[in-house]
C-alpha cells in the first residue's frame, strides 16, 4: 500500500511536468494544426535559463521562475514570428519540417554556448531541501513544490481561456479563424499570444526539473518532450483539459512500470499507449469525433 | 454607403471575380443572385476582408478600404454572416453573442444590443447557455445573424442565410432580414434562393462565372424572362 502511494506522489511529480510542456503542444496544435517540434527545446531552455539564475547569478528559486518563464515566452513568440508565420499558408508537412529544424536549431545553439556536458543545478538548501514523512511514504519538499506550482499554472491558465477577452478569442480562432476574423479578432496576435502561454508554461517545467532531477543537458528535451506530446494525444490534441490529464496518466505509467521492476520498459510503455490510443480512440480520451456541419 | 468598382479576384490562376462593379445605397436590401460557383461568396469575402483582390476598389461611405484588414472593416461597420453559418460550435450561444462584440467597448451598448438580439430571436435567449454546435440549422443561422447584429454594423452581409432549412424557416429567416433592414441597417444579402430574395430586396444585381450580367430593381428583375428561366424555374 505505501509501495502503491509513494508510486503516486513520484508519478504526479512527472506526471506534472509531462503535463506542462503537453499544454503547450496541444494550445499551438489546436490554434495552427501544427505539432511544435520546437515545444521541448524551449522546455529544455526554460532548465538552463533556470540553471544560470540559480547556479550563476544566485537567485532564488521563484525569481528564476519567473525569469525562465520570460525568456522562453519571449523564445517562443521569436520563433513563432520568425519561423512559423511565413509559412501560415503553406503545406502542413512544410510547417512540420521547419518545427523539426527549428528543434535542431536549439538544441546545437545550445551545445555550442553551453556544450553538450551534463549541468547540474545547486544543490538545495533550507526549506527545498526538506523532505516528508506521512507513514512510510517519503515526500520531497520539491515534489510538494512541482505540484503547487502546476496547479497554479493550470489554474490561471483555466482563467486565462475561460474568462479572459484573449481567451476567448484565443477559443474562437482555434475553432474557426475566418469567423473569428469577421468578429475583428487579430488572428496573429492571438497566435503569437498562444504561443507565449505554452513557452511560459514549457520554462516553468524546464526550471521544475532542473530542481527536481538535477541535472540538464541540451537534448533533454527530446525524450520527455515526446513523452508529453502523447500525453496531449492522449487526451485529445487541442484539448486543454486533455493535455492535463493525459500529462499525469502517461507521468504515473510511467512510474509505475519503472516500480514494478521494467525501467528498461518505461519508454516503450508509453509509446505502446500512444499506438493504442491512436488505433481504440484516435480523437483522444476527451475528444469528440468531429463531424462536419454544413 | 457600400460601392464596389471593377473588382477582380484570383484564386491562383483562376480568375474568379473579373471586374465585378456594385452600390449598396443607405438603408436598402440589395441582393446579389447566381449560380453555384458564379463567385457571390468570394464577392463578400472580397468586401469584408478575408479575401484580397487582385484589382479594383472597395469604398464605404467614400472613404478607400481595399487596403484594410479584416478588423479595421468590421470597426468601420461592415459585418459578415458567413456562408454556412460558422458559429463557433464548443462555444456557448452566449459566447458567440459576446464574441460578435468583440471590438466594442461600450457595456451598456453591447448590453442593450444582446437584449435587443433576444428579442429578435427568442428561441436564442432560452437556450444561451447551450453549445452553439448543439443547436439546430435554423439556430444556428440565427445566432449567425444575432452575432454579426451585436457590433452593430452599418451594413450586414448575407451569405445564404436560406441554405439548408425548411421553408418555414426560410420565410422566417426572410422575414428577420426585413426586420433588421427596417431598423436602420443596411443589407446585401447574396442567395441562390432567387424568388424569395427579390422580394425583399429593394434592388438586385445577378452575377455569372465572376461578373454582373443583370442589374435592376428586385420587382422587375422577378418579372424578366431571363430570369424567370435561370433562376425561378421557368
Ligand atoms: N478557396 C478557393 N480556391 C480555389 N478556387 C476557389 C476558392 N473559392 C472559390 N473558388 C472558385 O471561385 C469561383 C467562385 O466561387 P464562389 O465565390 O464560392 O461561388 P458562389 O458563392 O457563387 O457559389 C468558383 O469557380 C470556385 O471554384
Ligand atoms: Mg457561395
Amino acid at each position: 500500500m505505501e509501495q502503491l502511494l509513494q508510486q503516486i506522489v513520484n508519478g504526479i511529480s512527472l506526471g506534472s511536468i509531462y503535463a506542462l510542456i503537453a499544454l503547450g503542444y496541444t494550445m499551438v496544435y489546436g490554434i495552427i494544426k501544427l505539432i511544435n517540434f520546437a515545444h521541448c527545446d524551449i522546455y529544455m531552455i526554460g532548465a538552463y535559463v533556470g540553471y544560470v539564475c540559480m547556479a550563476k547569478l544566485g537567485l532564488g528559486f521563484v525569481p528564476s521562475l519567473l525569469v525562465s518563464m520570460l525568456v522562453c515566452t519571449l523564445l517562443g513568440v521569436a520563433i513563432e514570428k520568425i519561423a512559423y508565420k511565413p509559412l501560415r499558408n503553406a503545406t502542413r508537412i512544410a510547417a512540420l519540417i521547419t518545427a523539426i529544424g527549428v528543434s535542431l536549431f536549439l538544441e546545437y545553439t545550445t551545445m555550442f554556448f553551453a556544450t553538450a556536458n551534463v549541468r547540474t543545478y545547486p544543490p538545495m538548501t533550507g526549506f527545498m531541501a526538506k523532505t516528508f514523512k506521512l507513514g512510510d511514504v517519503v515526500i520531497s519538499a520539491q515534489q510538494i513544490l512541482i505540484a503547487i506550482i502546476t496547479i497554479i499554472l493550470m489554474v490561471l491558465l483555466q482563467l486565462i481561456v475561460k474568462k479572459t477577452r484573449i481567451g476567448k478569442a484565443m477559443r474562437a480562432v482555434s475553432l474557426d479563424k475566418d469567423a473569428a476574423e469577421l468578429m475583428g479578432i487579430n488572428v496573429d496576435s492571438t497566435i503569437s499570444f498562444t504561443f507565449a502561454l505554452g513557452s511560459a508554461l514549457a520554462g516553468a517545467a524546464g526550471i521544475l526539473v532542473g530542481v527536481y532531477y538535477n541535472s540538464i543537458n541540451p537534448l533533454m528535451g527530446v525524450l520527455p518532450g515526446l513523452k508529453a506530446f502523447v500525453a496531449a494525444v492522449f487526451g485529445g490534441i487541442g484539448i486543454i483539459p486533455g493535455a492535463m490529464l493525459g500529462g499525469y496518466v502517461i507521468g504515473i505509467v510511467e512510474v509505475f512500470v519503472a516500480g514494478l521492476g521494467y525501467s528498461m520498459y518505461r519508454d516503450a510503455v508509453v509509446f505502446a499507449i500512444l499506438i493504442l490510443i491512436l488505433i481504440v480512440r484516435p480523437a483522444g480520451l476527451l475528444g469528440k469525433n468531429t463531424r462536419e456541419k454544413v | 454607403m457600400l460601392e464596389v468598382r471593377n473588382l477582380h479576384v484570383h484564386f491562383g490562376v483562376i480568375h474568379a471575380l473579373k471586374g465585378i462593379s456594385l452600390t449598396v445605397n443607405d438603408g436598402e436590401i440589395v441582393t446579389l443572385i447566381g449560380a453555384n460557383g458564379a463567385g457571390k461568396t468570394t464577392t463578400l469575402r472580397t468586401i469584408s476582408g478575408l479575401k484580397k483582390p487582385t484589382g479594383g476598389e472597395i469604398i464605404l461611405d467614400g472613404v478607400d478600404i481595399t487596403n484594410t484588414s479584416a478588423q479595421e472593416r468590421v470597426k468601420m461597420g461592415i459585418s459578415h454572416v458567413p456562408e454556412g453559418r460558422r458559429v463557433f460550435s464548443n462555444m456557448t450561444v452566449l459566447e458567440n453573442l459576446e464574441l460578435g462584440a468583440y471590438l466594442r467597448k461600450d457595456k451598456e451598448g453591447i448590453a442593450k444590443d444582446l437584449k435587443k438580439v433576444f428579442d429578435l430571436f427568442p428561441v436564442l435567449a432560452d437556450r444561451r447557455k447551450q453549445l452553439a454546435g448543439t443547436l439546430s440549422g435554423g439556430e444556428q443561422q440565427m445566432l449567425a445573424i444575432g452575432r454579426a447584429l451585436m457590433s452593430r454594423p452599418k451594413i450586414l452581409l448575407l451569405d445564404e442565410p436560406s441554405m439548408g432549412l425548411a421553408p418555414l424557416l426560410v420565410q422566417e429567416i426572410f422575414n428577420i432580414i426585413k426586420d433588421v433592414n427596417s431598423n436602420g441597417t443596411t443589407v446585401l444579402l447574396v442567395e441562390q434562393n432567387a424568388r424569395m430574395a427579390l422580394q425583399i430586396a429593394h434592388r438586385a444585381y445577378v452575377i455569372e462565372t465572376g461578373r454582373i450580367v443583370l442589374a435592376g430593381p428586385g420587382a422587375e428583375l422577378m418579372e424578366s424572362e431571363e430570369i424567370k428561366k435561370a433562376y425561378l424555374g421557368g
